[in-house]
């Protein structure tokens, strides 16, 4: 055998199997090239492993999840009559399904497989060679006294509700669900906002290609809108979700529009004959103004108002109802009453997207003190023909023309103080503005504050190159403060930028009249909320957690639910865009097998202990047990048991079990780990 | 209400009108500043740039001295010292914080304080600006039930230099950029506040005597601006802020060509003069820009409510563009 | 964060810096935005920005950096530090700089050749009265340091006397032994560590 294989083997042919068991485990211990064996022994750890009761063969390996690496258990199985398998490598989410398969290749029940974690938990979290090497040695011999007592278990199978549910109307969501409708499959998209369209439908032009947002966003809002396949729910809100892959129960707010959508026809009447006029801090971020009965813009989808009860006349005072008066068609509806929905969807897309980053967060830079300092969304609504300057740059006067404009990047990100990461759109967005501003006021100065250009993405770095031809000042600093305190004659009337020009090493101060401050992206101020209603993972700064940031960008730890767009992260478009479709992508792939096979991991209630005391039934996340009032015992319904395990820790009468999470083999893992533990001394307590 | 009261060199002598000010406000708001017996000075600016270990031991024996005289046996708040001044109160509280953070710092220290039979545990004394305690603690309402003789008229600049705010080793009051309890603390005594954008920039400090020329240049800018916002007279929290602003306005004159004279006070002496005492009774005319101008402005003009700005409303062919919504200011 | 490896990588005049501050200031962290620099009120009067200063002591120009006016020049009004967006103690690195400069023997080399001699004048007159003595200190440093510069200061000298602003004779503390046992030993405990 050694001529053929070139892996070291600690093989004792003689070896008999365990008296009493008969278990046959073979141990895999993987170098994950330098990944483990730098901090592992890991010889000697697999010769130690040869030496456990039970186990027959111990190898390391290089690569055990390379083909060969398979091959080497395939055989141990079949040639050595192996059944068990214990591979200590990298974590179950990473290897468990490949290693379990290429037990079930060989014959063996892929649940008498076992794994540990000796990467992530060990070589990964020290430098200490000795103390992860015996760590190690730990984790193998628990995994060992588990494996032995394993019992074969046969996947459940269910079936797939080929509905999807996504989150968010935004181009991420947009896209996601027309991908899904295309390929055959009915989604329901809910939208909180009064209208789909998200923050790209308040921009004017997208870098670097300068194409108009309207002009490429609105056939798709429209599509979605009549697409037989989509059932499009706006001013709508998630209020809780139920169930797992394959089988969610959503509940659904939509809220009362005052208007019924079966007569209106769109005409926008009530929306001129309104009296109340108030400061639009949505989608105009407070740049404009609306009605009480308002559309988001023109192009709105879908196009039927809704009524601002906060700050409508009628709801308020009992007085008005001008729109009532003036509807041709009657559609308006004092008396709607939020409506609830529960929808059966088998996936579910979160496209939630970001907010801005506050401005008035950084007093220094003067946003809401100083008229004439302006965000970059405000900046994105001024140059926008349908917003509230239509088109026109111009102070805050609403009429002056800037003729120096200062652009700072960065703020609120790559910051500690604020967000440490960096928001990837605002460079470009920020050149944009520079190019946007020479087109439109020729006569004007540019100055972009940096601390570097972020333009990495496909015609990107080319767009740079453009904005510098067109004569924008790039000054390499970040911007130390906005003021209006002047300290001589040259600076009176005017911000002043006070800044290190860090590529000459000198402090200067830069009279422009208007500034526009490039708010980074963060998480939507309920993320952890939303976060917790799916059940998925949030980080630091409040971005849903992928499965892997590489590899599975778009699938979540929580099986069924996935993510798209900026709610993962900072992004522009086309990232969004392309992890919509590729989100859509995975749901058809999955929708495609129409049965899922589903884990037998399952708790099972033994009827004959259950004392009936029903702690188990408010306690399990998933409604899986059912109480038979005639017997007084509680029972699991398997299709529903997500195997969680929370009754059967909490079970008083220890009647629970879970398949493959008995309690003999957790207590036989632990006591495996603890295979070195001193005993505990015992202390003899004299008496006095 | 008693505190621990650190009061510094400055109170001693060059400020002595802060030192008076507080202390008479202080009894009428029927709070008790009780001085640490046998204090020493705090090393100013000076001192923690000659020596690392000597300054921090310096520092040191204070607090150790304060948390023995403040361990809350005479009714005082416990490890609760005040501060009026900024550079004390930064070097007290900096010193706290990073005996605190570093148990290399705590024990260096604790073996030089041993030298003098002393030691001190890191935590505490928690060191208080002045204002701090006169805004949170004794609190607005409190400060204007007292006044008796509202400020209107008298149009002040609230500056509070750098060491109060920034860097806020033992946790922060106030905005570190843009501060306003002095703002609101005025306004309670019935004074019109006017924008100071420079309010929390620098005074100087001892530059006026490493290079005078650049002193007096940071000390031109807030008198400018003070003056851009027609201000009647600077109030101060800081000995250091109004020796450089007051004693060297002359000097700034002299250099720049400029005509300012802008009394520079005390926050203290305000509130004196407000709840009715008389300005001796707060030290007043011990500032080389005599105050008295200002002074007799209090009552001359209408009451500042009636300055406030009616409610905007958008007329028609008004096509200016909507100011972003600040968190309401209250008063 | 700077771990013993990673300053390991670092020019030995930057770990010199690191290890005289009080606590770790992070200063590898630098991104070189220049925010300190542009908020710094002497700004325009150093040789070198603070900003530009981190960048020669990470490059190990030990000389040029003690020699630099620029500690001498910080005004200690903490913008610098409030605004890093890297959350680097700057302030206390320019601290730290002035010790450095004037225990390498730089303090009359620097281009801010009066300030040291005015730390070192205030240390003396708290180190004998355990208060700062104002009158004491301005006479003794500008006659000892600025003999031509003391005429300017006269006025407000005489100002400060005018209105009871000035003490004539130092007050010192009750126990001065005890605060001068205090800093002798603090003086040993540091000469020990720095050899
Ligand atoms: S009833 Fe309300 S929404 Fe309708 S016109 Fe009057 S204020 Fe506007
Ligand atoms: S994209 Fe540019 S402006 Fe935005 S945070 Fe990153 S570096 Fe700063
Ligand atoms: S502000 Fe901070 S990060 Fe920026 S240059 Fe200065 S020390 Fe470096
Ligand atoms: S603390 Fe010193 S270095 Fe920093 S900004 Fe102020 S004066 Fe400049």
């Amino acid at each position: 055998m050694s001529a053929e294989n070139p892996h070291r083997t600690r093989h004792d042919p003689h070896a008999t199997p365990d008296a009493g068991h008969g278990e046959r485990v073979g141990v895999y211990v993987c170098h994950c090239g330098h990944n483990i064996a730098n901090t592992v022994a890991v010889e000697e750890v697999a010769e130690w492993a040869g030496e456990q009761p039970n186990v027959v063969v111990a190898r390391d390996y290089k690569f055990m999840c390379s083909s060969l690496g398979q091959e080497l258990i395939e055989q141990d199985i079949q040639q050595l009559g192996l059944n068990r398998v214990v591979v200590a490598a990298c974590s179950p989410h990473m290897h468990e399904k490949t290693f379990r398969s290429a037990c079930q290749r060989a014959g063996l029940n892929p649940y008498l497989f076992e794994m540990a974690n000796i990467r992530e938990m060990g070589s990964w979290a020290t430098d200490d060679r000795e103390a992860a090497t015996q760590k190690a040695k730990a984790q193998v011999k628990g995994a060992v006294e588990r494996a032995v007592r394993q019992q074969p278990l046969e996947p459940l199978y269910v079936d797939i509700n080929p509905n999807t549910l996504v989150v968010g109307g935004g181009i991420a969501g947009l896209t996601a669900a027309l991908e899904l409708a295309n390929a055959g499959y009915h989604v329901y998209l809910v939208e909180r906002d009064s209208s789909i369209g998200g923050h790209m439908a308040k921009l004017d032009k997208t870098f670097p290609t300068l194409d108009c947002a309207a002009c490429i966003l609105t056939p798709k809002m429209v599509d979605v809108a009549n697409h037989p396949n989509i059932t499009l729910m706006t001013w709508s809100e998630v209020l809780s979700v139920h169930g797992y892959v394959g089988n969610f129960t959503v509940r659904v707010r939509k809220k009362a529009r005052y208007i019924k959508e079966d007569l209106c026809t769109g005409c926008g009447t009530c929306v001129e004959k309104c009296p109340v006029r108030i400061i639009d801090q949505n989608f105009e971020v407070g740049l404009g103004y609306r009605k009480a009965v308002y559309r988001n813009f023109p192009q709105a989808v879908p196009k039927y108002p809704v009524i601002d009860t906060a700050n409508c006349t009628f709801f308020q005072r009992g007085k008005c109802r001008a729109c009532e008066i003036v509807c041709p068609t009657d559609a308006i509806d004092f008396n709607q009453k939020d409506e609830i929905v529960d929808l059966e969807v088998g996936n579910i897309i979160l496209a939630t997207g970001y907010e801005q980053f506050d401005a008035r967060r950084v007093p220094q830079y003067g946003y809401g003190r100083l008229a004439n300092v302006f965000t970059s969304m405000e900046f994105e609504r001024m140059v926008n023909a349908a917003g509230p300057t239509a088109g026109r740059v111009v102070l805050r006067d609403g009429v002056t023309v800037p003729k120096r404009i200062a652009i700072i990047h960065c703020v609120g990100s790559r910051d500690k103080n604020y967000h440490e990461y960096c928001s990837r759109a605002c460079c470009m967005a920020a050149l944009k503005f520079a190019h946007l501003v020479h087109e439109r006021v020729p006569e004007a100065e540019v100055f972009n504050f940096y601390i570097d250009i972020r333009a990495s993405g496909k015609h990107y770095e080319e767009f740079y190159h453009r904005v510098l031809s067109e004569g924008t000042h790039f000054i390499r600093g970040r911007v130390a403060e906005v003021t209006d305190a002047a300290r001589g004659p040259g600076e009176e009337g005017q911000l002043i930028i006070q800044v290190e020009d860090t590529l000459i090493g000198k402090q200067r101060r830069i009279p422009v009249d208007m500034v526009i401050l490039m708010a980074g992206m963060e998480s939507r101020k309920d993320a952890r909320q939303v976060a917790a209603l799916f059940g998925l993972g949030c980080d630091y700064d409040g971005w849903f957690t992928e499965r892997h940031a590489k590899l599975d960008p778009v699938v979540t730890m929580t099986e069924g639910i996935l993510v798209a767009g900026a709610c993962q992260g900072p992004k522009a478009i086309p990232e969004s865009v392309a992890q919509g479709s590729a989100a859509a992508a995975r749901v058809a792939g999955m929708m495609g097998q129409r049965v899922m096979k589903r884990e037998p991991v399952r708790a099972c209630i033994d009827a004959a202990s259950c004392s009936g005391c029903r702690i188990c039934n408010t306690l399990c996340p998933y409604h899986a047990i059912t109480f038979h009032e005639d017997r007084k015992v509680s029972e699991v319904i398997p299709a529903l048991c997500q195997g969680c395990g929370a009754c059967v820790a909490a079970c008083p009468s220890a009647a629970i079990s879970g398949a493959h999470f008995t309690r003999d083999q957790v207590l036989a893992q632990i006591e495996g780990i603890l295979w070195d533990a001193r005993q505990p001394e015992v202390l003899w307590l004299e008496p006095q | 209400m008693r505190y621990g009261y650190y009061p510094g060199c400055s109170l001693e002598r060059n400020a002595g009108a802060y030192h008076t000010s507080l202390m008479a406000v202080a009894a009428q708001l029927g709070v008790e500043f009780a001085e640490v017996d046998d204090w020493n000075c705090c090393g100013a600016t000076e001192f923690i740039a000659v020596n690392r270990l000597r300054a921090y031991a310096l520092v040191s024996r204070n607090l150790a001295l304060a948390a023995r005289q403040t361990n809350g046996s005479n009714g005082a708040a416990k490890g609760q010292l005040v501060a009026p001044c900024s550079a004390c109160y930064l070097n007290l509280s900096k010193v706290e914080h990073y005996l605190s953070q570093s148990p290399a710092l705590a024990s260096g220290v604790n073996n030089a304080l041993a030298a003098g039979g002393l030691s001190y545990e890191p935590g505490s004394v928690r060191v208080r600006h002045l204002l701090d305690v006169l805004v949170n603690d004794v609190g607005y309402e409190k400060v204007a039930a007292r006044v008796r003789r509202p400020l209107h008229g008298l149009r002040v600049a609230p500056y509070y230099g750098c060491l109060v705010v920034r860097p806020g080793f033992q946790g922060r009051f106030d905005d570190p950029e843009y501060p306003t309890s002095l703002d609101r603390l005025m306004r309670t005594l019935g004074a019109t506040v006017v924008d100071f954008p420079l309010k929390a920039h620098c005074c100087g400090g001892h530059m006026t005597q490493i290079s005078r020329d650049v002193a007096l240049e940071l000390i031109r800018r807030l008198l400018k601006n003070a003056a851009d916002y027609q201000a009647d007279m600077i109030v101060t929290l800081c000995p250091m802020c109004q020796l450089n602003l007051d004693a060297f306005q002359e000097s700034v004159n002299g250099l720049f060509g400029t005509e300012y004279r802008i009394p520079i006070l005390f926050f203290t002496q305000l509130m004196g003069l407000a709840f009715g005492l008389s300005p001796a009774a707060v030290g007043i005319g011990k500032e080389f820009v005599d105050a008295r101008p200002a002074l007799a402005k209090i009552g001359a003009a209408a009451p500042a409510a009636a300055e406030a700005a009616p409610k905007r409303k958008p007329r028609r062919g008004d096509q200016s563009l909507p100011l972003p919504q600040m968190p309401e200011e209250e008063l | 964060m700077a771990t013993s490896a990673s300053l390991s990588r670092t020019s030995d005049f930057f770990r010199e810096v690191v290890a005289e501050a009080p606590v770790d200031p992070h200063l590898e962290a630098c991104l070189q935005c220049g925010t300190c620099g542009g908020s710094c009120p002497s700004g325009p009067d150093m040789d070198h920005t603070p900003r530009a200063l981190f960048a020669m002591i990470a490059a190990g120009m030990r000389d040029a950096v003690l020699r630099s006016n620029t500690p001498w020049y910080c005004v200690s009004c903490y913008y610098c530090m409030e605004r890093c967006p890297q959350e680097i103690r700057i302030t206390d690195v320019m601290y730290t700089l002035k010790r450095m400069a004037i225990k390498a023997g730089y303090s009359a080399q620097t281009t801010a050749p009066k300030a040291p001699g005015f730390a070192q004048t205030f240390v003396d007159h708290v180190e004998n009265y355990g208060r700062s003595f104002e009158l004491g200190l301005i006479t003794r440093y500008y006659l000892s340091h600025r003999p031509l510069d003391a005429l300017k200061m006269a006025p407000l000298g005489m100002g400060l006397l005018k209105r009871k602003r000035l003490d004539l004779s130092p007050r010192p503390i009750r126990q001065i032994d005890q605060l001068k046992a205090i800093l002798d030993r603090a003086r040993e405990i540091d000469a020990a560590h720095s050899t």
